[in-house]
């Protein structure tokens, strides 16, 4: 994977594992399709999916992830904002 | 295993002891270290972030340390560290509020702030902490000033996190053993922010 600078706009995927059998997931379901902008990237850690379940566990970027947080809620104040740490292999340029 | 045994029904005590028994039989950890994990995890305390926030408040290389480097400033200060997650700080400005949640379990950066307060765990704080978060802190009374963003934090994956809180006005002066008294857990979480104690 390419990767994302500071700044890319990025779409968490719209995916559901959880309906497909047992995992182990880091990405909240309330940013499923949410779209975001890069702030940062920490490095590479491994991927929890799999330490989850004691597989060999892939290194997987590691992102910090800003979004609009009354766009995902339909509430809020304007202006605010949730960071939250986001794995690469969840993000696809928006 | 014990026919028609569950595990979900097991009693916590012998399931801990079992499975460091295990842990020790396969080699894996000693009981050594886990008895030294345990005594540093019980030794952390607010009070340790509140020494790193105090020293940020009076000294701008420290504060810079911080800000860049969470683990190496807490190990600057002396606290262990080795083992822990990577600590990133977020420092609360005139423009922006931080306010950490964990919304998948309860990750909290318990080597500089100790056990997390029990309503940290909780699926209230857990579930209104994202989506309304100026009513949730409204709660410790704390209500931001109108054109402060309010960013949260949610700590989903290797990182632990910690607020650096605005240092309050009227404390000129202060040692940081002083500062260092009144910066609470709460504050380094988000919900309050320090204020003098009442006279």
């Amino acid at each position: 994977m390419a990767g994302f600078a500071p700044g890319a706009l990025v779409r968490v995927k719209d995916d559901w594992p959880e309906t497909r059998g047992p995992v182990h997931i880091r990405t909240p379901h309330y940013l499923r399709g949410m779209r975001g902008k890069v702030v940062r990237r920490f490095g590479d850690y491994p991927n929890p999916e799999d330490l989850a379940f004691a597989r060999p566990a892939a290194q997987r970027a590691l992102y910090h992830v800003a979004f609009d947080q009354p766009s995902v809620w339909q509430e809020g104040k304007a202006g605010d904002q949730l960071l939250v740490e986001i794995y690469e292999h969840w993000l696809e340029p928006a | 295993m014990m026919a028609g045994s569950n595990i979900l029904e097991t009693d916590g005590e012998k399931l801990l002891a079992a499975v460091r028994d295990l842990l020790a039989a396969k080699g894996l950890v000693s009981s050594a270290e886990i008895a030294e994990r345990i005594a540093i995890t019980d030794a952390a305390n607010p009070g340790q972030g509140a020494r790193m926030v105090a020293k940020a408040w009076t000294d701008p290389a420290y504060r810079s340390l911080m800000l860049e480097d969470g683990t190496k400033a807490a190990e600057e200060l002396g606290i262990p560290m080795r083992g822990a997650p990577p600590l990133g700080v977020l420092e609360n400005t005139d423009d922006v509020h931080h306010l950490v949640v964990c919304t998948l379990c309860s990750c909290y950066p318990r080597a500089v702030l100790g056990y997390p307060p029990f309503w940290f765990k909780s699926a209230a704080y857990r579930a209104r902490g994202v989506r309304d978060p100026r009513g949730l802190i409204a709660e410790w009374g704390t209500v931001l000033p109108d054109g402060v963003t309010i960013r949260v934090v949610d700590s989903t994956a290797d990182y632990r996190w910690m607020v650096l809180p605005q240092r309050p006005a009227g404390t000129e002066g202060w040692s940081e053993d002083r500062l260092a008294a009144i910066v609470r857990e709460g504050d380094m979480i988000g919900v309050t922010v320090p204020a003098l104690p009442a006279r």
